[in-house]
């Protein structure tokens, strides 16, 4: 009997993003067992790792953990091609969209935190549109609004402090960096 | 490490203008208030109030027979009418305050009530 051994070539960036997507990813299994009164209202703890990585490897690196995140996320929610997933997808990638430009603010005046907090609006805006034209066609979903806004705002801000607390934290330098 | 040390200038404005997008949003999602009702008179009396965000279909008996109207999707219409030419029905839906529809062999109206009427009375 042959054994045949299929190998697979990875690089240290490999590796690292599948080390920051698994943290992004159990992040994101806190985040679901959070209970919180209104459907689609999150903290979205895993986008602190999103930022992190934003900041430190830059936009492609936080591209591949965030969209490992909905997918991994996704199969071990149980939620993989419900409604719930694409909504997840939509905010990820209308999220990432914005990331992309806000990383060129200058970085003296804009930290983490408007990033956070943009990335935030961006997500609700982009699921509202989705959800409107997709799962609740009704104008009736737009008085709920002022609700989403508030999180994006609320926990946008939470999530930035995070990441910039610990972006700024000299022990957790080398946390996330390749050992490989 | 103090946490606001961790704030730049710019965070401040960012959080600001999204603190005023919210202040915004409330004023706009939330100034209508409670959904709008489709008022059905019969000979002149209230007969029923529909809330026009539950789809629903009610039958007012008049003097000719009945009259079918029905609620969807925030719109009202006549859906039949006894009376002889129909006004009413091919009037169609029925969407923004004051509008109506009158069925007036039948003595049956419908009339979507809004928070702020364009006008309480007509005089001649």
């Amino acid at each position: 009997m042959t054994r045949s051994v299929i190998r697979l070539i990875t690089t240290p960036e490999d590796h690292r993003i599948a080390r920051l997507a698994a943290a992004a990813i159990g992040l994101a299994l806190i985040d679901a067992a959070i209970p919180l009164p209104l459907p689609g209202v999150k903290p979205g703890l895993s986008n602190i790792v999103t930022l992190i990585v934003l900041a430190r490897f830059g936009w492609g690196t936080a591209a591949w953990v965030s969209g490992l995140r909905v997918i991994a996320g996704g199969i071990l929610l149980g939620h993989l091609l419900s409604p719930g997933f694409f909504m997840s997808l939509t905010g990820a990638v209308v999220s990432l969209f914005v990331l992309a430009g806000a990383i060129h603010l200058p970085r003296r005046w804009f930290g983490p935190i408007s990033w956070s907090v943009l990335a935030a609006f961006a997500h609700i805006a982009g699921q509202l549109l989705l959800a409107r034209l997709w799962l609740i066609p009704h104008d009736g979903l737009f008085l709920l609004v002022p609700v989403f806004a508030v999180a994006a705002l609320v926990f946008g801000i939470i999530n930035g402090l995070i990441a910039a607390r610990l972006l700024a934290d000299p022990s957790f330098i080398n946390t996330g960096t390749p050992h490989v | 490490m103090p946490w606001l040390s961790l704030v730049r200038r710019g965070d401040w404005l960012v959080a600001f203008i999204g603190a005023m997008l919210c202040a915004l949003s409330f004023a706009l999602a939330w100034q209508s208030g409670v959904a709008e009702k489709a008022i059905v008179r019969r000979g002149g009396e209230i007969f029923a109030e529909l809330e026009l965000s539950r789809d629903r279909q009610i039958e007012v008996a008049g003097p000719l027979g009945i009259t079918t109207i029905a609620v969807s999707k925030g719109r009202v219409r006549v859906v039949s009418d006894p009376g002889q030419h129909q006004y009413c029905v091919r009037q169609g839906w029925l969407e923004r305050a004051g509008e109506i529809a009158i069925c007036a062999p039948n003595q049956v109206s419908v009339q979507i009530a809004g928070r702020k009427e364009p006008y309480d009375s007509l005089s001649y």
